[in-house]
Formats: C-alpha cells, sequence, structure tokens
C-alpha cells in the first residue's frame, strides 16, 4: 500500500518524518470505492474530484475537531498529517480553479481551505494561554517598550499639576471652574483646617463599598479609557485631558497647603493614588503611542501604522484596567482601614515601587 | 431561473454589475501562494451578532447572581449580616467580588471566545461570522494575534459602553443632562456609524487591532453531477439518448452553466420545466415533456465537457453574450 503513494513529495516526507509508513498510508487512502465511481464519471473534473474527496473529508473532520475546542480527540496520525492534508488542499484548489466548472465543488474547497487556514494560522494561543504570557512578563515587556511616550505623559501630568497650582493660587475662583462644585463638599477655598482635615480621616461617613464601585465605574476608569480611545485623534487630546485632570490635583495640593496639612493630602491620595496615577499615566501614555503612531507613521500606511500600535499598547491597556481595580479596593477599604498618615505614606510608596520594580525590573532577559 | 436564460443583452459591454456580494469580497494570499476569497460579514450580521451576545452575557450575570444569592440564603448569610460585623464585612467582600466579576466578564467573554479556535463568540457563530486578521499592505495574510483580539475589544468598550456611563452619571448627578445626552450621543454616534465610513466595514476596534469580521465558509460538499447513466446522455425513462453538436453547445458560457447546476441541485420540477423549454427554444429543439431532468442532465455534462476542455486549453467563455476567443 505504502509503496503506491501517488505524490512524489511524499517520499521525502516519510524519509524524514517518524512514524512515515503509517503517514504515507493516507496518500493512497481514498478507498476503491471512490476509484471505481471516479471510472464511472463523465468528466475528467469530477474524477479529478473523486480520486481526492477522501482526503479533503479527512481534512474536513480534522478541521471540525480543532474548531470545536476537542484538539485531544485527534489522534496523533491526523495530526501529524494535517500539514500535508492542508497543503494538498491548497494545491487541489489551485487545480480546480483552472480545471473544473463545478460551482459546488469549487465552494466547498474554498471554504475548507479557508478554515483549514484559520485553523493552521489560527490565534496563536487560547486566552490561558495568554494571561500566563501577560502575567509573566508580557505586560511588564509592553509598558517597558512605550518607555518614551510614558515620560511625555508623566511631564504632561507634573505640568498639569503644577498648572493647576498656579492657575488656584493666581485667583482663587480658578478652583471652581476645575472642581465642579457638589453640594455638601467641604473642600472649597477658604474652609477650615478642621473641616479639610475631616475630609481627611473621616472615615465613618461613608461606605467603602460604595467608594470602591465609585471609584470604579467613575472618574478615573473614564479618564484612562478615553485617553487610549482618543489617541486615535492624533494624540493631541490625549495631551488635553491629561493637563486638564492633574490640574484638578494641583488645585487640591494648593488648598491643603494652604493650611499646612500637605503632608496628610499626600497620604491620603498615595494610597490608592500611586496606583491610580501610575494607570493614568500608563493610559495616556498608549493614547500618545497611538496618536504619534499615526501622526508619523513613517513608511508605513497610516492604518497599518495605527494597528500596530494599536496590538502594543492594548497589553498595557488590559493592565490598566487591572490597575484601576486595585486602586479602587485600595481606595474603597485599605484607606478607611488606614487612619494615619504614615502608613498610608508606607502603603502607597510600597505600590509604587512593586510597579516600578514589576514594569521595569521583572521580565527582563540579558 | 429561467429568466436567467432569458435575459436581454445589456447595453454596456461589461457584465452584471457587481453584487451586494462581490462588493463584500476580498482576496488573501496565504503564505503558500494560495489566494483565498473572504468574504466580509454586512453590518447588519455583526450588529446582530453583539446584540446576541450582549442578550447572553446579561442572562449569565443575572443567573450567577440568583445562584449566589441562593447560596448565600442557603449558609445563613443575610441573617447573619443584621448582626455582627465580621458577616458584615464578609457581605460586603462578597458584593465587591461580584462587581470585579461582573466588571470583567464583558471582556472575558469576548477574549475566551475569540481567542479560541473558532474566533468567534456565541453571537457571532449563530450568525455565521468570525473574526480574521487583515492582511498586510502586500495583501500578505496574516496571523490572528492575541493582542490584535484585545485591541478590539478594548475599543467596544468606548464605542458602547462608555455612552452609557456618562448618561447614567450625568442622570445621577442631577446635572444638565442635556448637554450630557448630546454629547453623548455625538460620541456614540461617530463610533456606532464608523463602519458606515470605510470600505470594509471597520469599527475602531478593528481599525487599531487590524482586524475585520468575515463570513464563515460553508461546509458541505454537495454530490458529484456527471456520475450515472443520466450523465451520458442515456434518458432512464425513455431509453432515449441525447447527443448535442458543438453548435448546440456553444450558445452558452459559464454562467449560465452554473445557474444550469444549480436548477439541478435544488431539483424543483416547475424550474426544470421552464429550463428545458428555455434550452430547446434556443438550440431550435422541439422541447417534449416528462423527461426534462434526463436531458439537463446531459446537456449540463456535455456543456461542461465543453467548456472544460477549452479551459485547459485556456479559451473561456463567460457566458452567453462572450463569442469565446477565435478558433
Amino acid at each position: 500500500m505504502s509503496d503506491a503513494a501517488p505524490i512524489p513529495a511524499s517520499a521525502s516526507l516519510s524519509a524524514r518524518i517518524p512514524g512515515a509508513a503509517r503517514l504515507v498510508s493516507w496518500f493512497a487512502g481514498s478507498g476503491q470505492a471512490d476509484i471505481a465511481a471516479a471510472e464511472q464519471a463523465a468528466l475528467r473534473s469530477d474524477r479529478f474530484r473523486l480520486e481526492r474527496e477522501a482526503d479533503w473529508r479527512r481534512l474536513q473532520a480534522i478541521v471540525t475537531r480543532i474548531e470545536a475546542g476537542r484538539i485531544r480527540s485527534i489522534s496523533d496520525d491526523d495530526l501529524i498529517a494535517l500539514p500535508a492534508l492542508y497543503r494538498m488542499l491548497a494545491s487541489s484548489l489551485s487545480v480546480a480553479r483552472e480545471t473544473t466548472l463545478d460551482a459546488a465543488t469549487l465552494a466547498y474547497l474554498e471554504g475548507l481551505a479557508q478554515r483549514a487556514w484559520f485553523v493552521v494560522h489560527g490565534p496563536e494561543m487560547g486566552f490561558r494561554g495568554w494571561c500566563a504570557r501577560f502575567f509573566g512578563g508580557g505586560w511588564s515587556a509592553a509598558v517597558r517598550s512605550i518607555a518614551p511616550d510614558i515620560v511625555i505623559a508623566l511631564a504632561l501630568m507634573i505640568g498639569g499639576t503644577v498648572i493647576g497650582w498656579l492657575l488656584v493660587s493666581g485667583n482663587p475662583d480658578w478652583f471652581y471652574a476645575l472642581m465642579p462644585a457638589q453640594p455638601g463638599d467641604a473642600r472649597v477655598p477658604g474652609a477650615s483646617r478642621a473641616a479639610l482635615y475631616a475630609t481627611l480621616f473621616d472615615h465613618g461617613q461613608r461606605d467603602g463599598l460604595a467608594v470602591f464601585a465609585a471609584s470604579l465605574f467613575s472618574n478615573n476608569a473614564q479618564v484612562s479609557i478615553l485617553c487610549y480611545a482618543l489617541g486615535f485623534a492624533f494624540g493631541v487630546p490625549v495631551l488635553l485631558l491629561l493637563i486638564h485632570n492633574t490640574a484638578l490635583l494641583g488645585a487640591l495640593l494648593w488648598l491643603y497647603h494652604g493650611q499646612g496639612l500637605t503632608l496628610e493630602l499626600v497620604g491620603w491620595l498615595m494610597v490608592h493614588g500611586t496606583t491610580e496615577l501610575f494607570a493614568i499615566m500608563l493610559a495616556g501614555a498608549s493614547g500618545l503611542h497611538i496618536g504619534r503612531a499615526m501622526a508619523f507613521p513613517g513608511q508605513r500606511a497610516v492604518l497599518d501604522a495605527a494597528a500596530e500600535a494599536g496590538r502594543r499598547t492594548a497589553t498595557v491597556m488590559t493592565g490598566v484596567v487591572l490597575m484601576l481595580i486595585v486602586a479602587g479596593l485600595l481606595e474603597g477599604f485599605a484607606r478607611q482601614l488606614i487612619n494615619a498618615t504614615a502608613p498610608r505614606l508606607a502603603l502607597g510608596g510600597a505600590m509604587l515601587v512593586w510597579w516600578l520594580v514589576y514594569f521595569f525590573a521583572f521580565g527582563r532577559r540579558r | 431561473m429561467a429568466r436567467w436564460f432569458g435575459r436581454k443583452r445589456r447595453d454596456t459591454a461589461d457584465q452584471r454589475p457587481a453584487s451586494a456580494l462581490n462588493r463584500r469580497q476580498r482576496v488573501i494570499l496565504t503564505a503558500e501562494g494560495l489566494p483565498l476569497t473572504l468574504t466580509l460579514a454586512s453590518r447588519g450580521v455583526r450588529a446582530a451578532a453583539l446584540l446576541i451576545d450582549l442578550f447572553l452575557i446579561v442572562m449569565g450575570i443575572i443567573g450567577t447572581t440568583v445562584v449566589l444569592g441562593y447560596i448565600a440564603k442557603g449558609v445563613g448569610l443575610d441573617q447573619l449580616s443584621h448582626g455582627s460585623a465580621a458577616a458584615g464585612d464578609l457581605a460586603q467582600a462578597v458584593i465587591v467580588v461580584w462587581i470585579i466579576a461582573a466588571f470583567l466578564a464583558r471582556s472575558a467573554w469576548f477574549l475566551w471566545f475569540e481567542l479560541g479556535p473558532r474566533g468567534a463568540t456565541p453571537g457571532k457563530r449563530l450568525t455565521g461570522i468570525r473574526i480574521a486578521a487583515r492582511p498586510g499592505s502586500d495583501g500578505g495574510a496574516t496571523r490572528l494575534s492575541a493582542e490584535a483580539v484585545i485591541a478590539r475589544n478594548l475599543l467596544r468598550d468606548i464605542e458602547l459602553f462608555m455612552p452609557i456611563v456618562f448618561v447614567g452619571g450625568a442622570l445621577n448627578a442631577g446635572a444638565d443632562t442635556t448637554l450630557a445626552g448630546w454629547a453623548s450621543l455625538v460620541w456614540f454616534g461617530i463610533f456606532a456609524l464608523f463602519p458606515f465610513f470605510n470600505r470594509d466595514g471597520l469599527r475602531c476596534g478593528d481599525v487599531i487591532a487590524g482586524t475585520w469580521v468575515v463570513e464563515t465558509p460553508r461546509s458541505r460538499l454537495d454530490t458529484v453531477l456527471s456520475l450515472g447513466t443520466a450523465a451520458q446522455g442515456i434518458s432512464t425513462i425513455t431509453g432515449a439518448q441525447y447527443r448535442f453538436s458543438e453548435a448546440d453547445l456553444a450558445v452558452y458560457g459559464e454562467y449560465e452553466l452554473q445557474m444550469l447546476e444549480r436548477v439541478l441541485r435544488d431539483n424543483r420540477p416547475q424550474a426544470l420545466t421552464e429550463v428545458a423549454e428555455t434550452i430547446c427554444r434556443k438550440i431550435g429543439w422541439t422541447s417534449g415533456a416528462g423527461d426534462e431532468r434526463a436531458f439537463l442532465d446531459a446537456y449540463y455534462t456535455q456543456l461542461r465537457a465543453r467548456l472544460e476542455t477549452g479551459m485547459r486549453l485556456g479559451r473561456r467563455k463567460a457566458d452567453k453574450f462572450d463569442p469565446g476567443p477565435a478558433r
């Protein structure tokens, strides 16, 4: 049986693959019934089809199983044969396109070739494999790959904070412009030291759960995702968003500084702020990265450049979403539990060190 | 079907107008050098797939919540939470986990299924579409990467859910909802209508990720038509043998052949009769009745044999208006 292989390539193939005796059997594998039918077929193109149909159907069965995620139920022989069957199908299709006018057979071959192509060149890994790679260094590497944009985003955020401070110290009315007034909010210019102090250490008032949920679905999560999305518009809105949002931070700092509560405010902010502001910075950097790629695509087409930048920053943004969840937990619970400035500073600092180490030291291969 | 055989010649020299299907077809070149024709999914089908997915996700969240509620009740959590502070914390922790899970469920749903071997969420599967990587600028097919799937789904949040969050936030705050509503509408409009402003029907997520959505191909292989005695021109009913002359076969081209193939595969008596009559009129035979199937089988096989022979020699005849290459 094995020496009757009709395709010369099988000889070299069988020499290279162990257990090739079994492999070769499928080259001559079309059943006797099919051959007999092929002799009856009136048309040459139908004879062509009948002689190869068994292999096509075998490939179809393998592809169907892989598509259903039952890759373990495929026998070793079938798995070894898959690439060869796929190439054979590709060649069948090429021949059929030039020799047959049977629309049904052509449509079947085109469809099967597509399905087989998707299986052979499908997603490189599943969800689990991706998770393992993401946490095991992929996230860090992606963050490092947009380092120049992170530097720009950091500069913008520092600049925004300074601008906010200067604006409000020049004219306190700016405070209301930056921070939309909410009824009952004690944090307004002219508030007493005690009132401001209470906003930092008064934990009985607010429910940790509500704070957590609010922080997850509120301002900062929106800002982060907006930063990424607006990278589209060549990154310009990202610049504005980053500056605007950190100007608010500058205004708050000025307010508490006026009452000598700077360190206390920094502690209050740092618990979750090191994580949250880090996330916003990464989101802004991702947006800038896309904007930069689209504004200066170099030799590539704009769409290609955008796609490349989008894929690179997608990993970063997935991480940003996770960081925002962590920040929400810290804001909702850790800050309420820790009611003194020194441990707050320590926790915020520890989080910052953790992120820095994870992103810039972890997973480097030298 | 018959009207395709009997249709009038068009004024313009070129063939049929590009149908909606043709306009959605794209050719990619695989690493083996094989050009594959993909059909882009229509925008309506994609919207339907999304709605199905969202429905399933919401049902999943509700179902999980109900089950968790029953379990909490079963272990007596609801009674405890009124009393001790520790139990209250426990209940809070459960709710936090629930919020995170609901927050992530959407993304996980799309990621899990689109990273699978089918490249399609259940909604996409039901509507017969899947995602694929867009080819590079040279037309070469590229492989779908995990990052691409992530990117296209991150953008989905922005395209769809952010407007909802905006409006919801504005409603909660009681601020000027109209302004936020308008901003949200414009925002949503830009992203929702994005697929209508490019040829490939890409949404923003597709642009960023370098993907597109295509129809999954059919997988059924129809039977061989040229088997059996009928194909050899011998009628099983009358025993007569149909033989067509070169001139009889020269009137039709590949397009009519494929229409005839469809009629034969559908096998509806009325269509068979109509087509048989049309062909008889065209080639000047007198049409009998009752033996249309055998007649058409014979005509199909002989026409195909003639056209395929010409094809092998590089002489093709697209349809009946095509004079064919000079012999």
